[in-house]
């Protein structure tokens, strides 16, 4: 097995590049004054990234994906985590050969 | 059992469905980066020191013979800024860990991991050893995956046609869904929806991640009402 040396250059910059924006954010938190306004703001900051993940899969791919995803909210407000999951993967499977 | 093993487990096993998603996935980076001429070895060596499977699948699309290292780290941070809201937030949460266990954790930090980890904090406090049983696993099946998928190569076939790629949407809709309170919730999801998939259709690269946030980020500092602070010792919030 080889390892070119170009190509670890490329790794190890990808992998320290990567690492920064990992820690950054702790960083970010020393300076950041958490109280009121900003409190709110950083309390909503897991919710809000969540959604911007998935927003495009959910509101910009296709009909089955937001019809699939719509499943997975009900089924994850009454069943546990993997049998929601496994209900929303079930559900885009069936709805793509239904749809395309 | 020690607490520390127990909460080890209790990671382990809570992020057990993203493990079985993301195997598939990891086999197809490593097919897919043979196919570009990497060794197996620089294929581990990149998934495990890297260790961001959006950032993997990006870089083997535009790799080339020799390695653009420029562009590879340039996209390296465009793709991973996300990150920083991540570390930021879940950073708050890690009280109980020592300095290096934060950096060290922090290197562990996914999406996926990243969202069980806010989980766990909702539902009370968050353990290194808890943080650490989900990221160790992660790492494990990720780099042993794309090992796998490299020396195996081609022939699996897309991990989408079976559905694999919904599983993470369909998991961080289940994270999402632990974390509603009250109408506010609403008005951040719905511009962060929104605005995430707005700049989705308009804007190449992964800026969408970092706009949606903003949105919902700002909508709910617009929303913060004075009653919500209880300042401890009279001090007004600005």
């Amino acid at each position: 097995m080889s390892v070119d040396a170009n190509t670890l250059l490329a790794i190890i910059g990808m992998a320290l590049a990567t690492y920064l924006t990992r820690i950054a954010g702790l960083w970010l938190l020393q300076v950041a004054n958490v109280r009121g306004r900003a409190r709110s703001a950083m309390d909503a900051l897991p919710p809000a990234v969540l959604m911007a993940v998935i927003a495009p899969t959910v509101l910009a791919t296709g009909l089955a994906e937001t019809i699939a995803a719509a499943v997975t909210i009900i089924a994850a407000f009454r069943l546990p985590l993997l049998v929601a999951v496994a209900a929303g993967v079930a559900s885009v499977v069936v709805l793509r050969m239904l749809i395309g | 059992m020690g607490a520390r093993t127990q909460d080890f487990s209790a990671g382990a096993i809570a992020i057990l469905p993203v493990l079985v998603a993301t195997a598939p996935v990891a086999l197809l980076f490593g097919t897919l980066a043979a196919a570009k001429g990497l060794s197996a070895l620089e294929i581990w060596l990149m998934s495990a020191t890297v260790y961001a499977g959006a950032l993997q699948f990006v870089a083997i699309d535009q790799w080339a013979d020799p390695a653009p290292i420029g562009l590879l780290v340039f996209t390296a941070l465009v793709v991973n800024v996300r990150h920083i809201l991540m570390g930021a937030s879940i950073g708050r949460a890690m009280t109980d860990f020592s300095r290096p266990a934060k950096y060290a954790g922090m290197f562990l930090l996914t999406d996926e991991g990243w969202a069980f980890a806010e989980r766990r904090v909702r539902e009370g406090s968050l353990t290194p050893a808890y943080y650490f049983g989900i990221g160790v696993s992660m790492w494990f099946v990720w780099t042993s995956g794309s090992l796998l998928g490299a020396v195996i190569g081609s022939g699996l076939g897309d991990p989408s046609a079976y559905g694999f790629n919904f599983a993470f949407s369909a998991v961080f809709i289940c994270v999402l869904v632990g974390f509603w309170s009250d109408w506010r919730t609403g008005a951040v999801l719905a511009a962060s929806g929104a605005v995430s998939a707005m700049v989705y259709l308009l804007v190449p690269g992964a800026w969408y991640i970092i706009a949606g946030a903003f949105a919902g980020v700002g909508t709910a500092a617009a929303l913060h009402a004075k009653s919500d602070d209880q300042p401890p010792d009279g001090i007004l919030p600005s």
